[in-house]
């Protein structure tokens, strides 16, 4: 089942088959397990990445360091949940050191974002402190180089 | 006038009378065809893990530019002594017992200069990689084809060995995991071969390059059998395992009178292999083990991948167990390998290596290399079934699968 997920994660795009094929598994057993880790939410989601500035789109991505006050019946949790449920949050981690929350938020232009971190984030209950860094330049992602230099140099046959 | 002999002539006959290598006709072919997809590699599709290079970077940094002593840095042969001892239990003393030489394509070279004289016979079990053939002859010694078949899993058995010993059979060779077949070799098979070598008192030029890439069972060190460390010379090297090939580090390891032999011609031809290479060799053998480890997951999940597509395309093909290889029998399409390679590569744009280039024994088979990527080894698979396909696989053979396992 491991395997499968690190096939999977490496490349959403691989059908059951070859999947089956890689693993040497039975094709039927291989459908089964996915469909099993689909529905029990150990696979959420198959996304893609993209290098969206090739395609023509600007988007503006930020890191804002969020620290909060935890409160006795509220708890980072539910800060939290109140944060990362808008769609222009991206991720959300509770981190350990100088500040609590580090929340990722993609938008349109900086003016966007800023609007976003001082209406909507900074104003949560339990928010004590946000600290925006933009993103300048994303070299990578999710594992992946997006500009990548290196290609294939091997010779067409060698013994 | 003094007719003067045409310079081809001049060249020394024992060169000339070596055939030039049946791969760099079909390089040529396969270069110049576009949007060719290559199974003709052999070399892994992974660039060398960063942290290598890395260390590489620093060496040169820290002005590490100059000869090393002719057997290499004494800390690369202790890591190397060390693995061999952690991996197999055979002790080389770094000192005298350990040669680090330019790949292990110098190193069989030095082994065989080193200990072949002319008239002497070498057994070379083919198919085989094409260097061997070549270095025994231009050491003036005779090369001894050994043909084995995909029935046997292309290993040779003790008996087939002792037929072809005479007086004047010196030394065998032994490669397994083995290029092209991906045949590795059982343990007992290999007892069975050191009694009859011991027998005779043969010697043994084991080139172990492909080890670290064995799928089924454990790989066994020929020199770590009973008898076999003093009569073996060991050769292994960082290219395959560590994606190092363009680095050329690759080692012998033997008694010290072979060692010394060696070394003497090494150092008045090689000298010494180059320092930049040994420190990112050295940082392979410290700190490369997950690297490694990775890569190795994904080519046995590559040839997984070939093998079970051959199946299914009802192409026989002996299950490699090692290396980066699959040698799939192609005689029921009626082709010859060269016909089945140069049609491949004309009308389906992939090249793969014609068997025959192997030895004779290779003919009727091809050499595919799943060392590529998933992506362009699930195209090049799909136009090798469409090939079959379309020329049909007439003769019957059996088909060899034994351990995947598979609904």
């Amino acid at each position: 089942m491991q395997e499968i997920l690190k096939l999977l994660e490496n490349e959403a795009k691989l059908s059951t088959k070859e999947i089956a094929f890689m693993l040497s598994l039975p094709e039927e057993e291989v459908r089964r397990k996915i469909r099993e880790l689909e529905e029990n939410k150990t696979i959420l989601r198959y996304l893609t990445i993209i290098n969206w500035e090739k395609a023509g789109e600007e988007k503006v991505t930020a890191l804002i360091e969020v620290r909060i006050t935890p409160q006795r019946d509220i708890g980072f949790d539910a800060v939290a949940e109140r944060i990362y449920r808008f769609p222009e949050v991206k991720s959300v981690y509770l981190m350990s050191g100088a500040y609590d929350l580090a929340v990722f938020i993609e938008g349109q232009s900086m003016k966007e974002v800023s609007n976003f971190v001082a209406t909507r984030l900074a104003t949560i209950e339990g928010v004590t402190r946000t600290a925006t860094h933009f993103v300048m330049k994303t070299y990578k992602r999710e594992g992946v180089i997006l500009e990548d230099k290196e290609q294939e140099r091997r010779l067409v046959i060698s013994p | 006038m003094n007719k003067r002999k045409a310079w081809g002539e001049r060249v020394n006959p024992v060169v000339q009378s070596i055939p030039p290598s049946g791969i760099r006709r079909f390089f040529d072919l396969a270069t110049e065809t576009k949007e060719v997809i290559s199974l003709g590699v052999g070399e892994p599709d992974f660039v060398t893990p960063w942290h290598i290079r890395e260390a590489c970077f620093y060496s040169l940094e820290k002005g590490y530019t100059m000869y090393t002593s002719n057997q290499g840095l004494l800390s690369l042969r202790q890591a190397i002594a060390q693995e061999l001892y952690n991996k197999f239990g055979v002790s080389y003393n770094p000192k005298d017992e350990i040669l680090i030489t330019a790949g292990v394509s110098e190193g069989l070279d030095l082994a065989i200069r080193a200990l072949i004289s002319p008239g002497d016979e070498v057994i070379v079990p083919e198919p085989a990689y094409v260097s061997y053939a070549p270095c025994i002859t231009l050491a003036g010694g005779r090369p001894v084809a050994l043909f084995t078949t995909m029935e046997q899993g292309f290993c040779p058995t003790a008996d087939q060995i002792a037929r072809l010993i005479t007086s004047r059979t010196k030394l065998l060779i032994l490669s397994y995991p083995n290029n092209p077949t991906g045949a590795v070799i059982s343990k007992k098979r290999l007892q069975e071969i050191a009694e009859v070598v011991c027998d005779a008192d043969l010697l043994v030029i084991s080139d172990e390059i492909y080890s670290k890439l064995t799928y089924q069972g454990e790989h066994t060190c020929t020199a770590a059998l009973k008898g076999m460390k003093e009569r073996t010379i060991l050769l292994n090297g960082f290219s395959k395992a560590y994606a190092m090939t363009g680095w050329r580090i690759g080692y012998a390891a033997g008694n010290p009178d072979f060692i010394g032999a060696m070394n003497k011609i090494h150092q008045y031809t090689m000298l010494c292999a180059p320092i930049t290479a040994q420190t990112a060799a050295l940082e392979a053998l410290k700190n490369g083990h997950q690297s490694m480890h990775n890569m190795v997951k994904q080519f046995n999940q590559r040839r997984q991948l070939m093998v079970n597509t051959f199946r299914e395309m009802g192409l026989p093909c002996f299950e490699p167990g090692g290396a980066f290889y699959a040698f799939p029998e192609i005689k029921g399409t009626g082709l010859s390998s060269e016909e089945f390679a140069l049609k491949l590569l004309t009308e389906e744009k992939v090249a793969v290596v014609p068997g025959n280039v192997f030895g004779a024994s290779g003919e009727g088979y091809v050499r595919c290399s799943y060392a590529a990527s998933r992506k362009d080894l699930s195209t090049a698979l799909q136009r090798i079934a469409g090939f079959v396909k379309r020329y049909g696989l007439r003769a019957k053979t059996k088909v060899i699968y034994k351990s995947l396992v598979i609904g």
